[in-house]
């Protein structure tokens, strides 16, 4: 199975052409703000981060920049620096280096003289990329070089029913045709670690994912939370789920049936072709999402039971509900209706393959709605607080 | 009424509505139909048996183990925290 994509110069493909406006810092995040909006075919995001950080903490937000930067989807990134921010622009350039050799350039407002002195020169540089990018055709490529992260959010029983174990079975399909699926959102798997973990190639991956749930753990204890306590909660009991176990299963279900090939931590760069991964993300939607782009995923499937408007700036996000209520209320946000499966679970295969096509048409180029409305919801996850 | 078993290797099934002691429950598992009266009231989006599970074997959902019968559990019967019970397995 094949897609039309574009190839870029460190040899990955992408499935979008943009250029990055990509700030270092909160203090450059409107500055690229006003130099993305003079210029079409650029994506920029607001940057609450890269200052004021704890060193873990910077990691997380060089590690986003870096891998946004070097996402197959962009063509080539121009970083705006305030100057005097934690995250220095040399630091910035040599992080987005080791990961790739596309086409960057830079500004520092400090020394260009202030914002527009900066938008100046950097609309003008973004102007020039994107008509650089412009002159790249599409090609074949086939679905082994895809990265797709999933995501599930604003759940409700379909999620776990239908629509995660519908994910889960695309994902199998993708990773038997040589591609990589990411399963993420390592609060979610607490409580089904062990479970998880048997899933491991070797054991050294199973240690692994004992590892990100104990270390997730351990940082919630900090502050005094306990994930395992009161889960399931009243609620779950409630609606049906009967065990923790239970419970996290219907998240984990999204990965499919595949072994565990590679545990990423949050935002680390993965490699095409590498069956099922997981990466260490938060349950939190916009900054999951964004930890797995910034590895490198190209696309990501994103089941909801309630409805989510979620996008990336750098990858589109399909949305998926097997909640025939909730497609009805929030088509304008959710691009596939699973709600068949409810019904006719025999129909899984059949809906799966329906999905993929789905992949794969985005991939070639199809808006998702999120897209076409230009969501570009944007987290990064963090330790602690600033300092 | 409806259930969806997820996995084959399951030994429960959910409910897609609401059911009454005594209604007739269908569910498809490895491409064969199957049915059987429900034995309680059993709310929508919640589990029942499709097998017979001994006091101390698995309750399997997602073709994994989610808990163990508390009690001899019988095909129709609702399973739930009331004859299910955590036990967490280590590697």
């Amino acid at each position: 199975m094949n897609f039309l994509g574009y190839r870029r110069s460190d040899g990955r493909v992408g499935i979008r052409n943009k250029v990055l406006i990509l700030p270092a810092s909160v203090c450059a995040a409107d500055t690229a703000r006003i130099v993305a909006s003079q210029v079409q075919e650029t994506v920029t995001f607001h940057n609450q981060n890269g200052c004021s950080q704890v060193p873990s903490d910077m990691e997380l937000t060089m590690d986003v920049m870096a891998g946004f930067a070097a996402n197959p989807n962009i063509y080539g990134t121009i970083v705006i620096s305030l100057g005097c921010e934690g995250c220095q622009m040399d630091l910035v350039v040599e992080a987005i280096q080791k990961r790739t050799n596309k086409p960057l350039r830079q500004f520092i407002i400090q020394e260009e003289g202030g914002t527009i002195s900066t938008a100046e020169k950097a609309v003008r540089a973004a102007r020039e990329m994107v008509q650089e990018a412009s002159l790249l055709k599409r090609e074949e490529f086939p679905v082994s070089e895809l990265i797709l992260g999933t995501e599930c959010g604003g759940s409700d029983m379909t999620s776990g029913l239908a629509s995660n174990p519908l994910i889960g079975h695309t994902c199998d399909k993708l990773v038997d045709l040589g591609g990589t699926a990411v399963l993420s959102e390592t609060t979610e798997f607490i409580g089904a670690e062990h479970i998880l973990a048997r899933r491991g190639r070797t054991p050294e991956i199973q240690a692994r994912i004992y590892d990100i749930v104990h270390r997730y753990e351990a940082a919630l204890k900090l502050v005094g939370e306990d994930p395992r306590g009161g889960n399931p909660s009243p609620g779950n009991i409630a609606g049906g789920l009967t065990t923790l176990e239970e419970k996290s299963l219907g998240c984990i279900h999204k990965g499919g049936h595949r072994p565990v090939e590679e545990v990423y931590d949050y935002a680390k760069q993965m490699e095409p072709g590498k069956g099922l991964v997981i990466m260490d993300t938060p349950g939190n939607d916009p900054s999951s999402v964004a930890g797995m782009v910034a590895g490198g995923a190209q696309i990501v499937v994103f089941s909801t039971g309630r409805g989510t408007p979620t996008g990336n700036p750098v990858a589109p996000v399909i949305k998926i509900t097997a909640n025939p209520l909730t497609y009805g209320k929030m088509k304008d946000n959710i691009d596939v209706d699973a709600s068949v499966l409810l019904d006719h679970p025999e129909e899984m295969e059949a809906v799966a393959s329906a999905l993929l096509s789905e992949v794969v048409g985005t991939a070639n180029g199809k808006l998702t709605k999120s897209e076409a409305l230009g969501f570009y919801e944007m987290a990064i996850a963090r330790v602690c607080n600033y300092v | 009424m409806k259930a969806t078993v997820i996995d084959e290797k399951d030994n429960v099934a959910v409910v897609l509505g609401a059911v009454k002691a005594g209604e007739e429950i269908t569910w498809v598992k490895g491409g064969a139909p199957f049915t059987a009266p429900a034995l309680r009231d059993v709310p929508v989006y919640h589990k029942i048996a499709t097998a017979q599970i001994p006091k101390g074997q698995p309750v399997v959902k997602y073709g994994e183990h989610i808990g163990i019968a508390a009690e001899d559990i019988q095909v129709g019967d609702y399973v739930h925290v009331h004859n299910v019970l955590n036990n967490r397995e280590e590697l």
